[in-house]
């Protein structure tokens, strides 16, 4: 789960990072009110969950009332690559002559965290690891430790930080750490941090990914969550019903149990010449009720044209999954699209005897059942 | 033979009198695993499936003298119950948990490096070896005793690939889900090493996914040390990046890192064919045979 820009700031700002000054608006007045307030220059900034914001034009530095408002106006409800935009962020902009980065994450490799340090902020910084990996020093950390504060101290003089901030970059890095360490970050990150002509640091802007299987144990981040979503209904409503759920823009829809197996399935749509319009993981276990919602859920998305249901059932049993289909296919008076079924494992035998034949077609293997759909999708395409 | 696990494994399940733990004790003895403890704090004297729980792992282990443990406890205990059965004194701890949040599978690992017991999982679905004992709740009856050893990372495409072998008559030494998380106890390599120790096992199957780079590493390990042949399925050939597909531990960064191509070329490269089918795995197998 991503924190909006300004949720993020918020929690380093607590945690004792310095932040620019700034104030969340949600209409023109109130930002052009926030704006004089914190005192000009100021920066507009669209609050999405997109990339490439500045590019865009969600990010507009403006230097008077007038300008505020024609910013303000412009940025709020334009739609920056299909997210509509309801809020920005006005922030006092920072006088600086460097910028850094500084981030947190998990190394999953070596299975601990790692803290980073670059000078080379203020740029896509996945672009300077890889052009120059060596610019980015990195420093893993023992997580039933923390980090020692030596550690933080060593990243920033490995880095070249300038003398008189190295402290200071220190003291941020390991707020930073500890931050990500109390709040369940997947990653956190400043980029840039920038050092002004007085020779202060202060974050410009805040990255916080936060662990959606830890939110169980923060409250406070878990209420963030809902704002933070955003963006696709169907998306969304996966995320109402409990399942593991990917939206792709193909128009074979796919409902498995179990990762690994509905990621096959859908390479093997692409396999056999389809396009894959979901990831739909129904989980183990699943009961008829769970199975009419996963149904719901793909007739719902407009581009899908054929529907493939796929079950290896360990815990999950196929008499459940029948009843489930049979469920959710029987109030239609005409099916909306064609439904390709392949049953196997636990009670696979009752289920097949349970399902409704009229309803849909049934296949014995994964390969004939993907085939099959993939063939219905095409007919509809035509 | 077999890896790891036989039918002399003594098992103590943590967690057995919840929903899960109950459920799947009572599968795994009848399938005829040696459950011989249960370990729930609180529960100790009680008896489930006519086994005896215990309030620690510790216990359990010396009074049944058990040498694994079966983790079905919920995420946010989950690791705590990880710690206690790395600090007990058995080998082998098997977890089956979903969603344990990932800085406390880091603190794991670094215990993991302390000691000698061997964790499998988490988010796995366990392991098997046919017709002497399973650990996890696999459905043991689509699975065959045979010379065929098989290592995944997604537990239902365990079972598809398995049902693909045993439709031909290939049975399986064992089976070993290693689990669908970004931080896990046994990864590819060491299930390749016991494998290719493994005198009974004539052919290896590896099911990989999207994510990290086990599967690179693990291609590595195979051209120098593994002289078993090894037949591989990469699961996530179309899954944009970004994207968590179902597993916390599969997606294709933003950088590119993690992509089912990197992996099929690495595998490739080390002499591993991968199946664009997992029939196709199962056609590799058989010609191995």
């Amino acid at each position: 789960m991503k924190l909006h820009e300004y949720q993020a700031k918020q929690v380093f700002a607590d945690a004792g990072i310095p932040t620019p000054p700034s104030t969340l608006a949600d209409n023109v007045d109130d930002a052009v009110a926030a704006a004089e307030e914190i005192g000009y220059p100021v920066a507009i900034k669209a609050q999405v969950q997109v990339g490439g914001r500045g590019k865009a034009g969600g990010i507009k530095l403006v230097d008077d009332a007038d300008e505020a408002r024609e910013a303000a106006d412009a940025i709020l409800g334009m739609d920056l690559k299909g997210i509509h935009v309801d809020r920005v962020l006005v922030e006092g902009a920072v006088d600086f002559v460097n910028e850094l980065y500084v981030g947190v994450t998990m190394d999953r490799g070596e299975g601990k965290p790692v803290a980073m340090v670059s000078t080379r902020g203020g740029v896509n910084i996945e672009e300077v690891a890889e052009e120059d990996p060596d610019a980015i020093v990195r420093e893993h950390v023992d997580p039933s430790f923390g980090m020692h504060p030596y550690q933080a101290r060593r990243a920033v003089y490995e880095a070249g930080v300038e003398r008189d901030v190295a402290n200071d970059v220190a003291s941020v890095l390991q707020t930073l750490y500890t931050l990500w360490d109390d709040r369940d970050g997947a990653d956190a990150e400043i980029n840039p941090l920038m050092v002004t002509s007085d020779r202060e640091v202060i974050a410009a802007d805040a990255v916080m990914n936060i662990d959606e299987d830890a939110l169980f144990r923060q409250p406070e981040l878990a209420e963030m969550e809902e704002d933070a979503a955003g963006g696709d209904d169907l998306e969304a409503k996966a995320d109402e019903y409990g399942f593991d759920y990917v939206r792709l823009d193909g128009n074979v829809g796919i409902i498995g149990n179990g990762a690994g197996l509905v990621m096959t399935t859908l390479d093997l749509v692409d396999h056999y010449g389809g396009k894959p319009a979901n990831f739909l993981d129904i989980g183990g276990g699943a009961k008829a009720e769970r199975v009419t919602n996963a149904l719901d859920m793909v007739f719902s998305d407009e581009n899908v044209d054929s529907v493939v249901f796929n079950i290896f059932g360990g815990i999950t049993r196929g008499d459940e999954v029948a009843r489930g289909i049979n469920e959710a296919l029987e109030g239609f008076d005409e099916i909306p699209k064609p439904v390709v079924v392949r049953l196997a494992g636990t009670n696979w035998e009752e289920g097949m005897e349970i399902l409704n034949e009229d309803l849909v077609t049934v296949e014995k293997t994964l390969e004939d059942a993907v085939q099959r759909a993939v063939a219905n999708a095409d007919e509809v395409d035509q | 033979m077999s890896v790891l696990v036989d039918d002399d494994t003594r098992v103590v399940v943590q967690g057995i009198t919840g929903g899960e733990g109950k459920f799947h004790a009572g599968q795994m003895i009848e399938y005829g695993t040696n459950v011989v403890a249960g370990a729930v704090p609180g529960k100790g004297g009680q008896e489930v499936h006519g086994v005896p729980v215990y309030d620690t792992v510790d216990q359990a282990a010396r009074e049944e003298d058990a040498d694994a443990s079966v983790v079905f406890v919920p995420p946010a205990f989950a690791a705590d119950a990880i710690f206690e059965a790395l600090d007990s004194p058995v080998d082998l701890a098997v977890a089956i948990t979903e969603g344990i949040p990932t800085q406390d599978m880091a603190r794991v690992n670094k215990r993991l490096s302390e000691v000698d017991t061997r964790l499998i999982g988490p988010n796995c679905p366990g392991i098997i070896t046919p017709g002497e004992a399973k650990l996890g709740i696999l459905p043991g009856n689509i699975f065959e005793s045979g010379n065929v050893g098989l290592v995944s990372r997604s537990g239902t495409l365990t079972y598809q690939v398995v049902s693909n072998l045993t439709e031909r008559g290939i049975g399986q030494t064992t089976a070993i889900g290693i689990g669908g998380d970004p931080i896990i106890g046994t990864d590819f390599v060491d299930a390749l090493r016991l494998f290719e120790d493994d005198s009974d096992t004539d052919a290896i199957v590896m099911c990989g996914e999207i994510g990290g780079e086990d599967e690179e590493e693990a291609a590595a390990f195979i051209d120098d040390y593994v002289d078993t042949p090894v037949a591989g399925f990469i699961a996530g050939r179309t899954a944009p990046p970004g994207k968590r597909m179902g597993h916390a531990g599969a997606i294709v960064s933003g950088s590119g890192t993690g992509t089912a191509q990197s992996k099929i070329d690495a595998l490739n490269d080390a002499g591993v064919p991968v199946g664009d089918t997992p029939e196709e795995v199962a056609d590799h197998i058989e010609s191995f045979l």
